[in-house]
């Protein structure tokens, strides 16, 4: 199979399965990417995370730069496609129900199922993430130090990121 | 017919619609939600506060990212799928055009040490950013053993173990709304 056929069948699936956004499903994109298809290895896909971190817009373009990991631009624009369109369909569909389900029991209970496995998928993302980057116990202390603060203080974090690039650059991390 | 007071602006024509998402798209460093929202509801009144809170639960409720789905949801309100195209199409120009100029500067410049380095220590931080903010979601959970049981049950079989999303999904998901529809009967 041609890695962007590959690349379009694993997103299109993907793009159905990402209830609560693209966080939860980076975990899944990573063990495909990473370990499966071996597209990019562990260090560059936390690399990749953080450079659609730092471009404005939905984090899901991450898979834009997993795509152009594998086949430049068509690459980049196939797997954009894939992981939009199914979802986007689906939600183009359903919206025009929605109005009708408002305070249905059976909605409520998928919510409160629904809603701590995503964050449960959340975490993970932020584990592997931050595996990725691992050289040693200072990287581990930049991780818990950018939770902590992000958690007990209003930072934004764009200055915890930059930090934590200025230690990078000098050695530290 | 009456005109509510803090009611939407005119129905903006399909130029307007690409326009405004493309200005959130734009601005949406670390996430375009608060960007879109400030759009929609403030800025050029298209939804009030309330119908955009009913919307963003459906994009919530939906696979897909939120934002993306906000702007099909949008563009589809008021133009069908011409709208909703369009309005996607606004959203993704500029950060997709952003993060493939970004991916085209590593290429040239990612071999030097400095980069490396650079990304290293960004992306330690990045990962804390994403932990604390499941620690925050996590905060909005019910304080109940069967929250806390499948929140833990999908940090281990994904994070931890590895295994492939859609069994696990496709096995805890049903068990989990399960559970929370025993709850409320």
């Amino acid at each position: 199979m041609s890695p962007l056929v590959a690349i379009a069948l694993r997103f299109t699936v993907l793009s159905l399965i990402a209830v609560g956004g693209v966080t939860t499903i980076i975990p899944e994109v990573h063990r495909i990417a990473v370990e499966v298809h071996h597209w990019v290895t562990d260090e560059e896909f936390t690399q990749m995370f953080v450079i659609a971190r730092a471009a404005p817009g939905p984090n899901m373009l991450l898979v834009a730069l997993i795509g152009w990991q594998v086949g430049g631009l068509p690459g980049a624009l196939v797997a954009t496609a894939a992981m939009c369109l199914p979802s986007c369909t689906l939600t183009y569909l359903v919206a025009r129900a929605w109005q009708r389900f408002r305070g249905a029991r059976w909605r409520a209970a998928v919510e409160a199922g629904l809603a701590p496995i995503t964050i449960g998928l959340v975490l993970a993302t932020g584990w592997l993430v931050a595996r990725g980057a691992q050289a040693g116990w200072t990287a581990y202390a930049v991780t818990a130090a950018s939770a902590v603060l992000a958690l007990a203080t209003r930072i934004n974090p764009i200055w915890l990121l930059g930090a934590a690039g200025v230690l990078g650059l000098l050695g530290l991390v | 017919m009456t005109v509510p007071l803090a009611g939407p602006a005119a129905r903006p024509t399909l130029g307007e619609l690409y326009r405004g998402f493309f200005h959130a798209g734009a601005r949406g460093f670390g996430g375009v939600l608060p960007w879109a929202r400030r759009m929609l509801v403030d800025e050029r009144r298209w939804l009030t506060a309330a119908e955009f809170t009913d919307l963003f639960s459906l994009c919530n409720f939906l696979p897909g990212p939120n934002t993306v789905n906000m702007s099909i949801v949008v563009g589809a309100r008021f133009h069908g799928v011409p709208g909703a195209l369009t309005a996607l199409a606004g959203i993704l120009t500029l950060p997709l055009v952003a993060v493939l100029s970004l991916a085209l500067l590593y290429d040239r410049f990612g071999h030097l040490p400095g980069i490396d380095a650079l990304l290293r220590g960004v992306g330690a931080a990045a990962g804390g950013l994403v932990l604390a903010t499941g620690v925050k979601m996590a905060e909005t959970l019910p304080r109940t053993a069967r929250a806390m049981a499948f929140l833990v049950l999908a940090f281990v079989a994904i994070g931890l173990l590895r295994w492939p999303l859609v069994p696990v999904l496709l096995t805890l998901a049903p068990l989990s709304v399960l559970a929370a529809w025993l709850r409320r009967a």
